[in-house]
């Protein structure tokens, strides 16, 4: 591998991340999922960075899952972001922030057809007027929420209480990133370092000390398809893709997988749980499963905010050997304990996939 | 094993690194103009057996060539083997021989 | 007193055409911008179809060139300006007339990096067919980047040449002979290696590029027909690449130690500023327009410029030679009918 190579891409690649003030929006599933991850994020960039960040309650999806699946027409998918970026004047905000790689591709496909078709956009003016009586202007920049990780980056390395390193070998943590295929292949422009060699979360795991692995199947999607799984007649289509992924990592040993797009973290962490389930097998040596992270998350973990406060007890692969490599003090006992210290009860136990109680 | 009412899906690619090439290799080595086909298909369009199943010489070779020998050798029982494709074949490929020896590889096997 | 034209480029076009002038009894200012004439055939090893090696092409066309040729290395011709009916061409701060130009300013390779996907300039063993090429002159063989002889070497045609993608639409028509040429010699380097060439139509239209072709289908070549999507690099610098099988119209993956890019050719970007310096539009690819594609291939719509060799689109050596002597009786009947 030539890195020099790649870091010509990456310099070909970059794009306009704000500085200050976002308009935050958050995502459908990572909300419901993974609430913590979001909730680290805010706090990163308020109590980290002292960032100006606020989100609305009157928000909505952005309807890409339903557009995805061909359930939402696009006049209405216009109409529903038109929305959001009313919202974001009201708020008096120009800096867009999605937490979603779906909405960010979603808000980019948007944008870009506005600029080629002006006329949708006027369509879409006239819609919004007379559904809501709300008016819109577009974003000044459009930023998904792991561009703004990465573009403080070296501040959090400033202010990191632990990096990616091993600290029983010494070594850095080999890391296998997945980019959500709409962050950056529909756009390649739009993604930090493109859509083929992406920097934006190996640009972390360089900055906060660990070693990128780029394996074979990197860049291919991690089976949500929307329709793939969303119709039960087509999981074993999901799960294959999935599968795939997993099959090729193997061999590279990966202490976690870093995702930045809702869907993908979902889907790399639970489907390790049913192929474990279905065909008794992990891609890892020791049965545990690899930890699918993140962005947030390995950023809150690396700042040393409490785990179980980052909400990594909601993860189907457990985290804790990540967290012995790394040399986080944790507390085993406060897992399943909620904010307010509520006991929240011991989950099942899977039958193949290690469970750490 | 739990049932969760999907499974995974077996590979549709052809992987070539696993490929098992021993039968191709053993063709060309004993008859060199297996290796000349450019796909051209007057093999099969010419076929008599191809008129009336879905044998195709050219696809027959090309499975060799890509490891699904057990296809390829059910493949070869639909050849009749009157040769017409032998005076088509505007590369010399002595089609006939090929069929002669994939039923003869079968029957090694 | 005898007139003096101006050639820019000194690869095979502008080396005949210097050649045929001089015969003609002009003066001729050659400019070449490399410290060395003979283009991209001079850094070619050995040349299709006959493998007959590149020096000697080069080593006779530079011992025609007799002393009324003024040679130029290293002049890189900033502007080509009109003055009283003649030129004044400008290369490294000085100006020399010339009463008529000839462009012979050839191609560029295409950047492979440009085909991101295919990991050249970042993967190790992904290498362009003018790399394979020094590999043959220095070593007499590829070698992979620890030193190994690679096992399995894959050819990808069609490397920049009919991608919109890359804005590279037309067919750069050499390269599959080339690959074809190039498969053979690695074939008989490296006796035990596989060699495949990825194809989507291989275009064999020269005297003895289907009889090469069959020779590499006899030494064992593999040839599949799909255009490569990706590269990935695996542990040891090997390389697994993907393709459509589109005779079986099934996806293909293979893991091999070399991934040769046959890479096409390319408008040279410098071109642009003297064809805007004339006046001459470039055509839909990029390359030099001609005045009419079938009747005066050696003209341009410039009065006093003439044109020959891969500039006005990808050439083969014949191909730039026969231009070269069209443009040289061309530049010939202007400067006579004065």
């Amino acid at each position: 591998m030539k890195v020099e190579g790649k870091r010509k891409i990456w310099s070909d690649y970059q794009k306009d991340i704000a500085y200050d003030r976002f308009y935050y929006v958050r995502s459908c599933i990572r909300q419901t999922v993974w609430p913590g991850a979001e909730n680290i994020y805010l706090r990163i960039l308020r109590e980290v960075l002292g960032k100006e960040v606020i989100e609305s309650e009157h928000h909505t999806t952005c309807t890409g899952i339903g557009y995805h699946t061909e359930v939402v027409p696009f006049e209405t998918l216009q109409t529903v972001v038109a929305r959001n970026f009313a919202l974001m004047q009201d708020a008096g905000f120009e800096n867009y922030n999605p937490s979603c790689v779906t909405s960010f591709g979603i808000y980019t496909e948007i944008l870009d057809t506005w600029h080629h078709f002006p006329e949708e956009k006027q369509k879409t003016r006239d819609y919004l007027k007379k559904a809501t009586g709300r008016e819109f202007e577009e974003p000044k920049n459009l930023a998904h929420t792991s561009d703004v990780i990465y573009k403080f980056r070296n501040e959090i390395s400033e202010k990191s209480k632990y990096t990616l390193i091993n600290k029983v070998t010494g070594e850095p943590l080999k890391v296998v990133d997945h980019i959500g295929c709409h962050y950056a292949k529909m756009f390649p422009a739009k993604g930090v370092g493109g859509a083929e060699y992406p920097h934006v979360l190996a640009g972390l795991v360089e900055a906060w000390g660990g070693e990128v692995i780029d394996y074979p199947e990197r860049r291919h999607c991690c089976g949500f398809g929307f329709r793939q799984y969303l119709v039960q007649a087509n999981r074993g289509y999901s799960i294959s893709a999935s599968k795939k992924k997993f099959e090729s990592m193997e061999s590279f040993k990966p202490d976690f997988i870093l995702t930045n797009c809702p869907g993908c973290n979902f889907f790399m962490d639970r489907w390790q749980y049913a192929l474990a389930e279905m065909e008794g097998k992990t891609y890892d040596e020791n049965g545990n499963g690899i930890p699918v992270l993140t962005y947030e998350e390995l950023a809150g973990l690396v700042l040393g905010f409490d785990p179980w406060v980052i909400g990594l007890q909601m993860h189907q692969v457990d985290v804790e050997p990540l967290l012995v490599k790394m040399g986080i003090d944790y507390d085993p006992n406060q897992k399943f304990k909620g904010i307010n210290g509520k006991d929240l009860g011991l989950p099942e136990s899977p039958n193949n996939l290690n469970f750490i109680k | 094993m739990v049932n969760f009412g999907y499974t995974t899906l077996p590979t549709h690619i052809h992987d070539m690194d696993k490929a098992d090439l021993g039968l191709a290799d053993s063709i060309s080595f004993e008859d060199s103009s297996f290796n000349l086909c450019i796909a051209c298909g007057s093999c099969t369009s010419t076929c008599t057996a191809g008129a009336f199943t879905n044998f195709s010489f050219r696809q027959m070779c090309h499975q060799i060539k890509r490891g699904e020998n057990s296809q390829a050798i059910a493949e070869s029982e639909k050849c009749m083997l009157c040769g017409k494709c032998t005076l088509a074949c505007p590369r010399n490929v002595n089609t006939r021989n090929i069929i002669r020896l994939v039923r003869k590889a079968n029957q090694t096997i | 007193m005898s007139k003096t034209v101006a050639i820019i480029g000194g690869g095979i076009a502008g080396l005949e055409t210097s050649i045929q002038l001089e015969k003609l009894g002009y003066d001729v200012t050659l400019y070449e911008k490399d410290k060395a004439l003979g283009g991209h055939a001079g850094k070619w090893d050995r040349l299709f179809p006959n493998r007959r090696h590149a020096t000697e092409v080069i080593d006779s066309l530079t011992s025609r060139i007799k002393d009324k040729v003024q040679i130029n290395l290293a002049a890189t011709v900033n502007q080509i300006k009109r003055e009283n009916g003649s030129f004044l061409v400008e290369a490294n701060g000085k100006s020399q007339k010339a009463d008529a130009i000839v462009l012979t300013t050839g191609f560029e390779l295409f950047p492979a990096n440009k085909k991101e996907e295919y990991g050249y300039g970042i993967f190790e063993n992904v290498i362009t067919s003018a790399e394979l090429e020094s590999m043959f002159s220095s070593n007499g063989k590829p070698l992979m980047t620890n030193g190994n002889n690679p096992a399995k070497v894959a050819f990808i045609h069609c490397v920049g040449s009919r991608d919109e993608k890359v804005n590279r639409p037309y067919c750069s028509k050499v390269c599959c002979v080339t690959a074809v040429k190039q498969a053979i010699e690695v074939k008989e380097a490296i006796p035990t290696s596989d060699v495949y060439c990825f194809y989507m139509d291989l275009r064999m239209f020269g005297p003895g590029y289907e009889d090469l072709y069959k020779e590499a289908q006899v030494k064992g070549v593999n040839f599949i027909r799909g255009r490569l999507s990706e590269t990935s690099e695996m542990e040891g610098g090997r390389v697994l690449i993907k393709a459509e099988d589109t005779l079986s119209s099934k996806p293909l993956k293979m893991t091999v130690d070399m991934v040769v890019l046959m890479v096409g050719m390319s408008p040279l970007p410098s071109t642009e500023k003297l064809l805007k310096d004339l006046e001459i539009t470039p055509n839909n690819d990029g390359f030099v327009q001609v005045k009419d594609y079938h009747l005066e291939p050696t003209h341009t719509e410039a009065d006093g410029v003439f044109v020959a060799g891969a500039c006005t689109g990808p050439n083969n050596i014949t191909d730039s030679v026969n231009a070269a002597h069209t443009a040289a009786l061309e530049v010939h009947k202007y400067l006579t009918s004065e």
